[in-house]
């Protein structure tokens, strides 16, 4: 299999894919990962194990036309659903881990995407895991209307009961994060990352052009204005992300911990 | 109250989303000014600015003191565009969560009056955070300890609405809706044609009798042909709700909040 770069349309295959993250060694684009490239990159080997993977389709409203476009969904992408989550480790440290695959009708969050996320973020409470999540998503479902629109609140509260428990949340906004999504658990986190370049943000910037007689900035809605503007803690590369993440996670083991050698020093 | 409502003549999804935008229809001041005794207007979000789409401050409900919350889009045309026709920058939805926290605080119910078109898409809401500001309101709202009762009173639109919406009861008018998305907005990506909207307007499910059957909300306010008859059923639901609530804990109203929004789509 090969791989072409969205950017300047140079070719890899897929050992040099995997060699360089998905990340295009001629023009440094970040090419779009599926959820399993994802996992593969930060997960030890081997650990992630999958829950509630076969919760599918829900079409509260009966939508024209819905049900066809999840079928397209299924059969493109060999998923039930836009997000997978699960535990796994990092490093050896146990973590819950959920990622967003934007190839699922945009990653958009309706009521199972909402629900997985909620479950993720009880169970990690339960059983007192950190919660990893990878962002990405092109906001509400509108096909599941009102629904839908409700899993903001009802992911935004599962944060806010895991945050009063003491969980430690991370978030990492990737390519793109809008909408209800930007607006509800991504925003969240105690620590908020982003990759380079990504596109962050709760409207289009279709729709922000409307409102305006100037031109935007460049980097208007990317990782580097989120960033510049305060909504972001740090942006981290494809290559740093997993030693980014086992460093933060030993930080908030909540354990001092205290070498031999420094222990006799103190003693 | 339901058999009031099917004697009326049944309007088609669009033409409610019309009359929901019509100016000239009663605002969320005028309802404010109606059925509350007193009304003290507070502003600001002591971080940058006063938004004027949101219209806050305290009132007495009978008796009974309680915070305010309200999008107001204006009565005229140099009041629309002075209110962003109730389209809310961070400032504003920062400033609804510190009156929140100011209610929770003195252990008063809040009352929110919902009624725009969403949240304002401009440059200054992006750069400023309005993904943020929304999040916040959503994480803060779903632990309060009091009482909050959020009314659609027109137009409910999207995670703007929302963003005043994390209730433990939701009530709308006959005539209001709410949706994910404009119907415009709907019609336009997903049959490239937003002359389709009334299409879309009736697939979304978006009027107060979709809403209360999929239970999402939890009562249709009759609207009357007079403003005052129309408050007082407003006043009389807000007052019977305060009253369930009353007999709550502090912890069983937090989590019967909680619980609401558990369940849907669960
Ligand atoms: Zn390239």
């Amino acid at each position: 299999m090969s791989y072409q770069c969205d950017k300047c349309g140079s070719v890899q295959n897929e050992q040099e894919f995997k060699d360089h993250y998905g990340v295009c060694p001629q023009c440094s684009n970040y090419a779009t990962l599926n959820c399993y490239e994802r996992i593969g990159l930060v997960a030890d080997a081997g650990s992630f194990m999958e829950i509630w993977g076969n919760d599918g389709f829900k079409d509260p409203l009966e939508f024209p036309g819905y049900q066809q476009k999840y079928l397209a969904a299924v059969e493109k992408t060999g998923m039930k659903e836009a997000v997978v989550v699960g535990e796994a480790r990092i490093q050896g440290i146990r973590v819950m881990l959920g990622v967003m695959d934007s190839r699922f009708v945009m990653a958009s969050m309706g009521s199972t995407v909402g629900e997985k996320i909620t479950k993720a973020f009880e169970y990690a409470g339960d059983k007192q895991l950190p919660v990893i999540l990878f962002i990405a998503s092109g906001g509400a479902r509108m096909q599941e209307g009102v629904v839908a629109l409700m899993q903001m609140a009802k992911t935004a509260s599962s944060v806010s009961q895991y945050s009063q428990k003491g969980g430690f949340y991370v978030s990492i906004l990737t390519n793109p994060t809008t909408g209800g999504v930007s607006a509800s658990f991504a925003m969240l986190g105690d620590i908020i990352m982003a990759e380079p370049n990504a596109l962050i943000g709760f409207a289009g910037r279709r729709v922000v052009e409307q409102t305006l007689y100037e031109k935007l900035p460049d980097n208007f809605q990317s990782a580097e204005y989120l960033l510049e503007n305060g909504f972001l803690d740090a942006i981290i590369t494809r290559e740093e992300m997993r030693d980014a993440l086992s460093e933060l996670l030993y930080m908030h083991k909540n354990t001092v911990i205290i070498s031999k050698r420094e222990e006799k020093a103190y003693a | 109250m339901l058999s009031l409502l099917k004697n009326k003549p049944q309007l088609e999804p669009w033409e409610r989303v019309v009359k929901a935008r019509t100016m000239g229809r009663f605002t969320s001041q005028d309802v404010i000014e109606n059925i509350f005794n007193t009304f003290y207007e507070l502003h600001g979000d002591r971080h940058y600015g006063d938004d004027k789409a949101i219209y806050a401050g305290l009132g007495k409900l009978g008796d009974t003191p309680v915070t305010v919350i309200a999008q107001q889009r204006g009565r005229d045309y140099p009041e629309k565009i002075e209110r962003r026709n109730g389209m809310v920058l961070p400032e504003g939805y920062r400033k609804a969560l510190r009156l929140m926290k100011q209610a929770e605080k003195f252990s008063r119910p809040i009352i929110c009056f919902i009624d725009t078109p969403g949240a304002f898409s401009g440059m200054e809401a992006e750069k400023r955070g309005q993904a943020e500001a929304i999040a916040r309101n959503l994480f803060e709202m779903s632990q309060l300890t009091v009482p909050v009762i959020s009314v659609i009173l027109s137009e409910g639109g999207s995670g703007g609405a929302l963003a005043l919406g994390v209730a433990n009861e939701i009530y709308m008018m006959e005539n209001a809706v709410f949706s994910v998305i404009s119907p415009e907005g709907c019609a336009s990506i997903l049959w490239k044609d937003s002359k389709l909207a009334p299409q879309a307007a009736k697939d979304l499910k978006i009027t107060a009798a979709d809403l209360l059957s999929q239970k999402i909300i939890d009562k249709i306010i009759p609207e009357e042909a007079s403003l005052e008859r129309t408050c007082r059923n407003i006043q009389k639901c807000l007052k019977e709700g305060l009253y369930r609530n009353s007999r709550l804990s502090p912890t069983e109203i937090r989590e019967q909040r909680i619980q609401k929004f558990r369940s849907i789509g669960s």
